[in-house]
């Protein structure tokens, strides 16, 4: 199910996610210099802010689209929107068309859907990048987030580029593909049951005696590294975007 | 009541907006099971081993010995079958006259009467109507001589099935011999012995209905 | 006293998350269950065709459900079988207090049926004097713990072997102590073969009701279904209106569907269709047979295009095998009769938002019900609709669900709209961002929401410059 692979285009959008913004920019910035090495223009409308998702999945669908449509007008170019997130990507390729359906912005809604792409997809399936790893030998595992896989199709994708870095070793994570506990509201909604999920999901992170969680979706990666850190565990997050980029570029 | 119930429940279902879009019943995918007259044989043994079903492939020359020799081996004292019994002559005529241990009984009275009997016996012998590659499942039509509880009720049921008649469906069975035309009061598909795994996950056969299943199958020399 | 209850969800949430008992158990069966039915579905291709058909006859059978039911009820009626129709679950419980009164019934063997747990049917027949009996294993042992089925599929599943063998001692006369799992079974069978010779009437549910050929169908591995189907004299199916499908030829694909999706089976040992009551010059089988169809506020999901997909559910337990949350805190912590995700859904729409608040929330919407459902529900976009019909900010959905504004919080309310005002205006989202960047870290952590994220993780920690100030440095294209 993941998107239709296009001819690699000369540029593209970024859309950074709030959550980057915010929290990870370094994650963001990463995704950038990732794409700009391949030869593209990386173009990041100022005007950009968030998907609209919190509001959506928190029962409050007329302000999710008061922001969603803010988010129309700043990306008309026929170019794909590249983003460092499989949630933000999905709910804007997924839910922008059920959201705007019989709105009079449906149409632009639905243009900017069908040009959406997570992250390592793009990097993987659109640029055909091939990553020469400069690091250390190190051992790592790999999240993927639900939306991501769900919604977006991104299943391998990520675990493929990880497996281009010649002196990384990827240790799959038991119960991969089961959901860390975030889910935007969620973790404060039901904050019993969130703890409950990110304990254990933490537990499978460090039986995996990895030295860095990588993950695509910085909700995850908040949730989970903030449970490692309140644990005092040594395991480090960060997100793929970095990562790559960290063994992979020229150290200045 | 029943007649206001059942107004107002269609008023709500009427006064409500269609369903959006077409329905197309696509069964290609059920069709393209198919499978040629040994391979189904094959499937249908494979599929129904791994839930304990027991097969002997035999005659119908052969089946009176092989079905003695079986009962005999499980050390079966009373075998019940239909009334009349729809079971090819060959197998169980002269039964009385073969030295065995095992005795013959029949079901020959309504359930009222020979409750505690039905519940005693350790082993039964029906027909089917067939059987079904894709599932491992055998077809039964309980009839006025063989009765539903004849393939439930005992510990043992052996069942008969003729070579010619593995079908590679369920929904093939139906279209084939044209089923919705003629239901009888009960169809059953049988897919090994009675089993449960209720309790953590760990299956246990022989719950409320057979312990064992025996399947013979007929071939034709 | 009555088990269904939707209030204190979270205390209950609470109480089984201490469990580790319970939270083995779950674990456990879950990753079982999980791994069974992958193998089931190794073809992909095959899977994709078979569950758009089972969709496709769902949704075909719900289009025309009127019509269907009535042909059901016509052809029943052909075939001997007496058709009930009940508004409610008081109305369906006095149909077969009314039936088995006529025959003077005084015990009832039960088969597998949500439906009659919806009813609280063997609570309402105990207070009439009339023994309901379950006769599926794990019905059986759930009725005797004076408990309710944890999952729809396996009611037993959140005990272990221990639990169990300590029930049968202390309830069944002269029962050693015994953890063995076939001697458990063996058990339960000896205490409930006399009881299907004795009982004056069976009752089971019903998976599928064919209108074509008024036929019931059951599917079941014990083989219970079909002893208080056959033994005892009159048999007494219920089932909610929309277990009724157009066509035999409707049911393969559902039954394949089924199967294998609760519990990773090809198929289940029995597959039982019933289409009248015994004929003349049959020798066994009821002499009665009744179908008493219940609504429950069946209808009234149906009147919304929308929901109704919830009626496409055939009840196979995936949604909560593959369920994180179910997982965690098992099927009785949500309070009503139908657990995890397509209880969740299911419940608050039939017995009310206000009395099911938290059902909604109780999701991370990771989706994992939806990759499996085998008639693809849109589990988390109906989550997603009734959180919509929780704050009461519900725009859309042509019929206002029970209880809509259940969790309509003007604080709440406040707050999203201040969300709203800063993310849809580029100049306030600059500066609310550029001051969060600098003080955002000040926040205490008793700050609401941040109390509970720091229960368990350490605080966010916003960094120093955002993105849009990084992406501006790197000199990237504004347009």
């Amino acid at each position: 199910m993941s998107r239709t692979p296009i001819e690699k285009p000369k540029s593209v959008y970024f859309f950074g996610t709030c959550l980057v913004d915010l929290f990870y920019p370094e994650a963001g910035v990463a995704g950038i210099e990732l794409i700009k090495r391949e030869g593209v223009e990386v173009i990041f409308p100022q005007a950009q802010s968030c998907c609209g998702q919190p509001a959506f999945n928190s029962g409050q669908r007329d302000k999710a689209r008061d922001v969603a449509r803010a988010q129309l007008d700043l990306f008309t170019k026929d170019i794909p929107v590249v983003l460092p997130s499989g949630s933000c990507a999905g709910m804007m390729f997924k839910h922008y068309p059920e959201l705007f359906e019989g709105d009079v912005d449906y149409n632009k809604a639905c243009a900017l859907a069908n040009r959406v792409y997570e992250l390592s997809d793009f990097l993987l399936n659109v640029l055909k990048i091939k990553l020469t790893d400069k690091g250390e030998p190190m051992r790592v595992t790999w999240h993927g987030s639900c939306h991501s896989q769900r919604e977006m199709g991104v299943r391998s994708q990520p675990k493929d580029l990880i497996n281009q870095l010649e002196n990384v070793e990827l240790v799959e994570l038991k119960r991969e593909t089961e959901c860390c506990g975030f889910g935007g509201t969620f973790a404060v909604r039901q904050p019993e049951i969130s703890a409950a999920m990110v304990s254990d999901k933490a537990d499978d992170v460090e039986a995996t005696q990895a030295q860095k969680l990588v993950s695509g979706d910085c909700g995850c990666m908040m949730n989970i590294t903030g449970h490692l850190d309140y644990r005092k565990s040594d395991v480090q997050g960060l997100h793929l975007a970095e990562f790559l980029w960290e063994r992979t570029n020229d150290p200045r | 009541m029943n007649k206001i119930a059942k107004q107002e429940i269609l008023d709500n279902l009427r006064n409500a907006s269609p369903s959006k879009g077409d329905f197309v019943t696509d069964n290609s995918v059920i069709y393209d099971k198919k499978w040629t007259q040994e391979q189904k044989i094959e499937r249908f043994c494979q599929v129904t081993s791994a839930v304990n079903t027991q097969i002997k492939q035999t005659t119908l020359h052969d089946a009176q010995r092989d079905l003695i020799d079986l009962l005999t081996e499980k050390g079966v004292r009373h075998l019940m079958q239909g009334s009349p019994s729809p079971i090819a002559k060959e197998i169980t005529d002269n039964w009385t006259a073969m030295d065995t241990g095992v005795k013959l009984r029949s079901f020959d009275q309504k359930i009222e009467a020979c409750k505690e009997e039905l519940f005693s016996v350790d082993a039964s012998l029906t027909t089917t109507l067939g059987a079904i590659a894709e599932t491992g499942s055998l077809i039964l039509w309980p009839t006025r001589e063989e009765p539903r509880l004849l393939s439930l009720v005992p510990p043992i049921h052996v069942a008969l099935v003729y070579e010619d008649r593995f079908f590679n469906t369920f929904l093939e069975a139906i279209e084939q011999e044209q089923w919705t035309t003629h239901m009888p009061t009960n169809a059953l598909l049988i897919s090994g012995p009675s089993k449960t795994s209720d309790i953590e996950q760990e299956l246990c056969y022989g719950v409320h209905g057979p312990k064992e299943l025996v399947v013979m199958i007929i071939r034709n020399n | 006293m009555t088990l269904v209850n939707g209030k204190d969800f979270k205390g209950r949430v609470h109480k089984a998350l201490k469990d580790e008992e319970l939270r083995a158990n779950f674990r456990r069966a879950m990753d079982g269950l999980m791994g069974k039915r992958a193998m089931q579905f190794t073809d992909g291709d095959e899977w994709t065709r078979l569950r758009n058909l089972g969709e496709s006859i769902k949704k075909r059978a719900l289009s025309k459900l009127p019509e269907l039911l009535e042909r059901l009820e016509e052809n029943c009626t052909k075939n001997g079988i007496k058709v009930h129709w009940a508004r409610t679950v008081d109305e369906a419980n006095s149909i077969i207090l009314e039936i088995l009164k006529s025959h003077d019934v005084k015990t009832v063997v039960k088969g597998k049926s949500m439906v009659s747990e919806e009813m609280e049917l063997n609570h309402f027949l105990g207070d009439h004097g009339i023994r309901a009996l379950e006769a599926d294993l794990g019905e059986y042992i759930v009725q005797m713990a004076g408990q309710m089925p944890s999952h729809i599929v396996m009611p037993a599943i959140h005990m272990n072997k221990g639990q169990i063998a300590k029930l049968f001692q202390d309830n069944l006369p002269d029962t050693p102590y015994s953890e063995d799992a076939a001697e458990l079974t063996a058990i339960a069978r000896k205490e409930l073969r006399r009881e299907f010779m004795e009982a004056g009437a069976g009752l089971s549910g019903v998976n599928f009701a064919v209108a074509e050929t008024g036929t019931l169908c059951l599917v079941e591995n014990e083989g219970n279904g079909r002893m208080v189907t056959t033994v005892p004299p009159v048999h007494i199916a219920v089932t909610g209106i929309e277990k009724v499908v157009e066509n035999l030829s409707d049911v393969p694909a559902l039954l394949s569907l089924l199967t294998r999706s609760a519990t990773g089976q090809p198929i289940t040992t029995y597959f039982n269709m019933i289409s009248s009551p015994r004929k003349e010059g049959e020798k066994d089988g009821p002499k009665e047979v009744h179908l008493v169809l219940l609504d429950n506020g069946r209808s009234k999901v149906y009147r919304d295009t929308e929901t109704r997909d919830t009626l496409q559910c055939i009840r196979c337990g995936a949604c909560m095998n593959h369920c994180p949350v179910y997982t965690r805190i098992g099927g009785h912590a949500y309070g009503g009769v139908y657990p995890g995700p397509i209880g969740k859904i299911l419940t608050p729409q039939l017995e009310g938002l206000d009395e099911y608040p938290e059902h909604a929330s109780a999701s991370t919407l990771c989706n994992a019900c939806v990759e499996v459902c085998p008639v693809k529900i849109p589990i988390a976009k109906m989550l997603v609709r009734l959180r919509d019909e929780n704050s009461g900010n519900c725009p859309h959905g042509e019929h206002p669900l029970k209880g809509r504004g259940a969790k309509s919080s003007t604080i709440e309310n406040a707050g999203w709209s201040g969300w709203a005002a800063m993310n849809a205006s580029p100049a306030t989202y600059k500066v609310a961002t550029t001051a969060m960047s600098r003080i955002g870290n000040l926040l205490p952590q008793s700050a609401p929401m941040l109390k509970e994220w720091t229960s368990v993780r350490v605080k966010p920690k916003f960094a120093k410059k955002t993105l849009h100030q990084m992406a501006k440095e790197m000199g990237l294209k504004d347009e």
